[in-house]
């Protein structure tokens, strides 16, 4: 019986006549300027991930009005901030869900699969993308309500910070949640109705179109589980007056809180990632 | 155990000289629930050889270059590709191997040169992506969107890609299904400048032409199994394979034909015979002597009547592998399942089997020789 025995006689095959592979930031850092690349070249794609946020600005910032209960701020105010946690949560969690489940339809995840490409070049290059459309998105959302519902900026260093970090974390945790997600997909032309329904009903119970601290006990305890209200909640608290807090249901902003969800679920979510992700698997063609 | 020793003497056979073998495989199955893709399946692929997998549809060919990329894992068996177990992950092991999968990619929305410098990104030490946009034949192209690409340019791409890590071991899954032949040939002659630069490839196909024309050996699989490995001239036991002597009878319709060599074996139909033997020049004699005696009635030498149509022809590659699989499948009816197990022997009886119809008079020499 033949034994094959690594290594005898195979010591020419070594990959010693190679240097060292490109290191896995070197490689995300390429996969990102390709992945931007694509997004933008795919205009269908830009425009309604892009669209489908402000569309809702637009519209329910026209329709909703009055002041929240309890304070001087108007509803559309807090409307505003929630609305552009949402529209974050849109480009990293339902467009990159949708964005998977294609590239693994297609064959392009496959493809790079039989590489030396990392997971984690890959995961970078699709958290930076959704950094850069994330930031884009609220640039724009935040650009119509300044001109359309007068929507005042941070006015202090402070403020400005902490709406820096909020989308960071929020849309980085959204992204790895999303990447692993799309391991539910079977394929692609099912993803729109598979990943939709619990970024709608996130949207309900997270007060993005009605003020948290009017929602029903069981709605804050569900949603207070999620990123998105941790998002809107610190989305309100760079745009709205420091007296708003008084009737988030905390009393206050609760700044350290938000940090540490936010930043649990990045966790989480490359943790979940590296558990579902594969190159090759049943749904991957 | 003695089946396990003839086993062992066959993978003796198919062993390269090389020492160095790139591919090694024993015992390799592949199982989808209870659907058995890959049986059984050993080989060794030498570094520097071109070997072709050659079979129909669904015979396993893409599960096997599947496991041997890393791509999918085995059910069974022992697999090294340069020396390391493909389903353990390795950057490094995929740094060395490129893979032309069987279905095109998409990247729609880049051009040639950027997703080709992109994956140039990934290697330890790439090609130059001009270069390789060079050698697939693409250099006007390469500021091209690939979704404006034809399937043969897109193809083309699929090559370059698996190219542009500088691999020592290339896998090319149905390389050229569905080009125009034109293109076809451009492939080929890819293919053979790999070779020339002591690539080994491995290319499964179910063109026969392909596998003749570019690989050092074939191996054909059918229904999971690896039922023949060979060169292309050898396998089947083609060098030495019956031979096929054909004619018509024309004018000498109704004579009885002549004692014939034993083994050869006859087939009539209507007017033409075909005889398939292994000692066709003897066969040969014995006709030409034949024709003579009938045309002059058993008179003087030299006024042969003319065999109208007469042949001789060697097996060609397309031959045995029909054989192999219409073999195949009626085995597999027999036994009633579409494996034919460590049984691997199904050119013991060839000949009889393709290509007759319904109303053909098959006799044999061994009994006619007796007769006649």
């Amino acid at each position: 019986m033949t034994v094959i025995e690594p290594g005898v006689q195979r010591a020419e095959q070594g990959p010693a006549d190679r240097p060292p592979l490109p290191g896995a930031l070197a490689v995300g850092w390429a996969r990102a300027g390709i992945e931007i690349r694509m997004f933008l070249r795919n205009k269908a794609s830009l425009v309604f991930t892009l669209s489908l946020p402000i569309l809702l600005l637009l519209i329910l910032g026209s329709i909703f009005g009055g002041q929240v209960q309890g304070t001087d701020v108007d509803f559309k105010q807090v409307f505003i901030a929630g609305i552009i946690a949402a529209g974050v949560m849109s480009v990293a969690f339902t467009g990159l869900a949708i964005t998977m489940a294609i590239e693994r339809g297609d064959g392009s995840v496959r493809r790079l699969g039989a590489t030396p490409m990392p997971r984690s070049s890959y995961f970078f290059g699709k958290v930076v993308l959704v950094l850069a459309t994330g930031a884009a998105e609220t640039l724009l959302l935040v650009g119509i309500s300044v001109v359309a519902f007068h929507l005042r900026l941070p006015d202090t260093i402070d403020r400005w910070v902490r709406f820096g970090w909020v989308l960071g974390l929020g849309a980085t945790a959204c992204a790895l949640i999303g990447i692993a997600y799309s391991w539910v997909i079977p394929n692609a032309r099912s993803a729109s109705a598979i990943v939709t329904p619990p970024f709608l009903v996130l949207q309900f119970v997270s007060g993005v179109f009605f003020p948290f601290g009017e929602l029903p006990q069981w709605m804050q305890t569900v949603a207070a589980l999620f990123p998105l209200k941790w998002m809107a909640q610190g989305l309100r608290s760079v745009f709205l007056p420091d007296s708003f807090q008084f009737v988030e249901p905390a009393g206050n902003w609760e700044i350290g809180h938000i940090a540490a969800v936010l930043g649990g679920w990045c966790v989480v979510g490359v943790l979940l990632c590296l558990a579902t992700f594969r190159w090759r698997g049943p749904k991957v063609r | 155990m003695k089946a396990l020793g003839e086993r062992e003497m066959r993978t003796m056979k198919i062993a390269p000289a090389s020492p160095a073998a790139a591919i090694e495989i024993r015992g390799l199955a592949k199982s989808y629930g209870d659907f058995q893709a890959v049986h059984d399946v050993s080989l060794e692929i030498a570094t520097g050889e071109v070997f072709a997998l050659l079979g129909p549809n669904g015979a396993g060919k893409t599960t096997t270059v599947e496991i041997l990329a890393g791509v999918r894992l085995r059910s069974a068996g022992e697999v090294l590709v340069l020396g390391q177990d493909p389903a353990k992950y390795s950057r490094a092991f995929r740094d060395r191997v490129g893979v032309v999968p069987q279905s095109t990619s998409a990247f729609d929305d880049l051009r040639v040169r950027e997703l080709i410098g992109h994956f140039a990104q990934i290697y330890s030490r790439p090609l130059p992506a001009g270069e390789v946009i060079e050698m697939v034949g693409l250099t006007e192209k390469s500021n091209a969107y690939c979704r404006t690409l034809s399937g043969g340019q897109r193809r083309r791409v699929d090559v370059a890609l698996a190219l542009i890590g500088d691999p020592d071991l290339i896998f090319l899954d149905e390389p050229t299904t569905g080009l125009d032949p034109e293109v076809r040939r451009h492939a080929w002659d890819l293919i053979r400048m790999l070779a020339a630069r002591g690539k080994t490839t491995l290319l499964t196909t179910h063109y026969l032409d392909e596998a003749e024309t570019l690989s050092d050996r074939v191996g054909i699989m059918i229904g999971g199994t690896l039922v023949e490995v060979g060169s292309p001239d050898t396998i089947g036991g083609r060098r030495h394979a019956d031979v096929t002597v054909s004619f018509r009878r024309g004018a000498l319709a109704g004579h009885p034909l002549p004692p014939l060599p034993i083994g050869s074996h006859v087939v009539e139909r209507g007017d033409r015979v075909e005889i398939r033997t292994a000692t066709p020049t003897a066969v040969t004699r014995a006709l030409i002597d034949w024709a003579e005696r009938a045309g002059t009635g058993g008179g003087s030498r030299g006024q042969v009547s003319e065999l109208p149509d007469l042949r001789i022809d060697r097996d060609t590659l397309e031959d045995i592998y029909l054989r192999m699989i219409v073999e195949h499948e009626r085995r597999a009816e027999q036994s009633g399942t579409g494996l034919s197990g460590p049984d691997r022997t199904p050119l013991q009886r060839r000949g009889s089997e393709t290509g007759q119809t319904s109303g053909a008079v098959v006799t044999d020499t061994v009994t006619r020789g007796v007769t006649s």
